[in-house]
């Protein structure tokens, strides 16, 4: 009986252990620890391998100048973008960048106000590659307008020809998401460092260090009369930045979607273009952060929990771009509109076939992977998998861009468009851009939110750790009284 | 009173734990005092409930930023399409509100974005880069892991002597007086100050 009794105890406790969740700090770590942890990235002398890392993207990031230059020296013809195919890899590169940021803002502003307390760890470098992913977006509509010292004229300010922009035209509303998108997530951003500015300020060693972190702090002491309002101001930018990142991506698929080319004119691109983005943003969430978090020895705070829990959003919005990309087809039949059938086939079968094939083993098959739970908690696999979305996420945006397009209506305007070594180079260019970017932050800027992540600490909670000890020891009272009864 | 007392800031302690600043911060509030703050690497849950804050009045510019933004938009649109140079593009309307609403959306977002930050700025005070709380050494940890209350002497309820006793009674420890002057206040950059315990 006994025995009986205290096997179901130890398999209480064992299914306890099993259903407890894992913190999202390992180790239990104090906060001291978590402030040192992450401030000495910045503190300590830069490592060889950054030097050697900055300079050689640095150098990379040199050609997005150099090849921008001589396209305007040149002129547009640089490009391999003519007639049908006008749209090529720039305006390709551009949906790329810019989807590749949205996952930042998912991370720092749905997921807070869906309450994940595991995007702490994550947010601060999610962030920060949103800013630089929008910068290089920006770099490839405002070259491709052609004449980019003409490029002022997308805004509204007047001008010699005494004609306003056209507001219904959904290129001007990309102009005003894509800045809108970049100045608040710059806010959000800024917004979001402050505590962790003076963090850094009130350990600096140099009078320099202090000065330069002490004016971007603001002069942050923690009181709790700005807590309160931080707070909320915070919860503001979450919330309207939820429906901004949405947004954005759908404004730029209304680019596609309010056109009448068949491939284009689509209703299911603002959803379809909104999963993709997250679904390559993590991607590349997860190719910034598991090299890194090797590097500085990040494994209690961006624990394994947190690489799960990405490759599933990954799993789910790849399904949910593949779902997309079934459906397209479908409708595409079911419409039994000869154009829009002819631009499927040729999709999958036309002369882009690699490109089509390439995009469904990247988007569609290589995310399926995740559903083993080996391939979800090993780092490197995990590294591995989500090159494919990375790649995977570029042909999408180059499939749905060029093969439309590159057959017009008469047989007598096909094309075929292959790029240029300048269209090649200028976008080499850009991910050295992006990537010098990453490293300059990671070295100047603390790369995780030390404030948040005390926050989510057991040690942080004023309720627990005190109700804990006097439940404890009011059970222990409540033996003794029985004892002493 | 002499002239160290007449430039004293307040009164500072500090607190081993989060939840140890909760309990002490709802004996002050309780205590009717109403010039102090608490101090704390990162938002205390219930703290603004144990001080009597109502809700954060940010929100309230982040609404007319947000109205700001609409009227801008509809503004910006309607004068330029329908007012100062109205041009047929498409044989549409000059001016039609399902055309404009992307527009309307973004600018109501930036302008609340831009009021949000501007009320948090102007309901802080900040930036400001100079406090006496910075004057004392020990208050360096508030954004590592330091908690701390400082009573101010600006409150009609502060006494050196009192308020250190009940400081003390409430769990503070390294209780110190704070100058509004830099070079009085104990710091370890400046060695040669007096040292209070």
């Amino acid at each position: 009986m006994r025995a009986d009794n205290s096997s179901a105890q130890a398999a209480f406790a064992n299914a306890s252990a099993y259903l407890e969740r894992k913190p999202l700090v390992s180790n239990q770590r104090p906060l001291a620890w978590i402030t040192d942890h992450i401030c000495r990235i910045v503190e300590k002398p830069a490592p060889m391998w950054w030097w050697i890392l900055t300079i050689f993207f640095g150098a990379v990031a040199c050609l997005t100048p150099l090849m921008l230059t001589y396209l305007v020296s040149t002129g547009v013809g640089v490009w391999g973008l003519n007639v049908p195919v006008c749209w090529a890899w720039d305006i390709t590169n551009f949906v790329f960048w810019i989807g590749i940021g949205h996952a930042g803002t998912l991370i720092s502003a749905i997921l807070f106000l869906t309450r994940q307390n595991w995007r702490t760890s994550v947010n601060r470098s999610a962030e920060a590659m949103t800013i630089f992913a929008v910068i290089c977006a920006g770099i490839f509509p405002a070259f491709h307008v052609g004449r980019v010292w003409m490029a002022w004229f997308l805004a509204p300010v007047p001008n010699a020809n005494a004609i306003w922009q056209n507001f219904r035209s959904p290129l001007l509303w990309d102009v005003f998401a894509v800045s809108t998108y970049f100045t608040v997530s710059l806010i959000f951003w800024y917004l979001g460092l402050i505590p962790d500015l003076a963090s850094l300020r009130d350990r600096a060693k140099t009078r320099f260090r202090q000065m330069a972190y002490g004016l971007l702090a603001m002069g942050w002491r923690g009181s709790n009369r700005h807590w309160t309002h931080y707070e909320k101001a915070y919860l503001i930018l979450a919330g309207i930045s939820t429906p901004l990142v949405l947004s954005v991506h759908s404004v730029v698929s209304f680019d596609f979607a309010t056109s009448i080319v068949p491939g284009w004119h689509t209703t299911i691109f603002p959803p379809y273009f909104v999963a993709g983005a997250i679904f390559g943003g993590f991607a590349m969430v997860l190719t910034l952060l598991i090299p890194f978090r090797e590097i500085y020895g990040l494994h209690d705070l961006v624990t394994d929990k947190h690489i799960d829990n990405m490759c599933k959003i990954i799993l789910l919005t790849g399904s949910l771009v593949g779902y997309a990309y079934a459906m397209e087809f479908f409708i595409a039949w079911y419409s039994g509109n000869p154009f829009e059938i002819y631009a499927f086939t040729n999709r999958a079968f036309g002369p882009y076939w690699w490109a089509y094939w390439a995009m469904i083993t990247c988007n569609v098959a290589a995310p399926q992977l995740f559903w083993f739970k080996y391939c979800r908690q090993n780092p490197w696999v995990v590294l591995a998998i989500v090159m494919f979305p990375n790649t995977g996420m570029w042909f999408e945006r180059f499939v749905i861009i060029v093969t439309s397009i590159h057959r017009d209506f008469l047989p007598s305007s096909w094309g075929y468009f292959s790029p240029t070594w300048v269209d090649i180079t200028l976008f080499i260019g850009t991910i050295g851009l992006f990537v010098f970017l990453f490293l300059l932050f990671v070295r100047f800027l603390p790369m995780i939110n030390i404030f948040e992540v005390k926050n989510i600490t057991p040690e942080a909670d004023p309720h627990t750790p005190d109700s804990h000890s006097e439940r404890d020891s009011s059970i222990s009272h409540a033996t003794t009284t029985e004892v002493h009864a | 009173m002499n002239r160290s007392e007449k430039s004293l800031h307040g009164l500072g302690a500090e607190f081993p734990t989060a939840a140890s600043l909760l309990h002490a911060a709802k004996k002050v509030q309780a205590l009717g005092f109403r010039r102090w703050d608490v101090y704390s690497p990162f938002p205390v849950h219930g703290m603004d409930h144990a001080m009597g804050f109502k809700r954060s009045r940010v929100s309230l510019f982040s609404l007319i930023g947000g109205f700001i933004g609409l009227g801008t938009a509809f503004a910006l649109i309607y004068y330029t399409s329908a007012v100062n140079y109205p041009l047929i593009t498409q044989g549409k309307p000059y001016f039609s509100l399902e055309a404009s609403l992307p527009i309307f959306f973004e600018l109501t977002i930036l302008l609340t974005a831009f009021g949000t930050v501007l009320g948090l700025l102007l309901l802080t005070l900040l930036p400001r880069f100079h406090h006496p709380v910075f004057n004392w050494d020990r208050f360096q940890r508030v954004t590592d892991d330091g908690f701390f209350i400082v009573l101010e002497t600006a409150d009609p309820q502060f006494s050196n002597e009192t308020s250190r006793k009940f400081l003390q009674e409430i769990g503070g420890t390294h209780i110190s007086e704070i100058f509004q002057d830099p070079e009085t206040t104990p710091h370890p950059a400046r060695p040669n100050s007096e040292v209070f315990s």
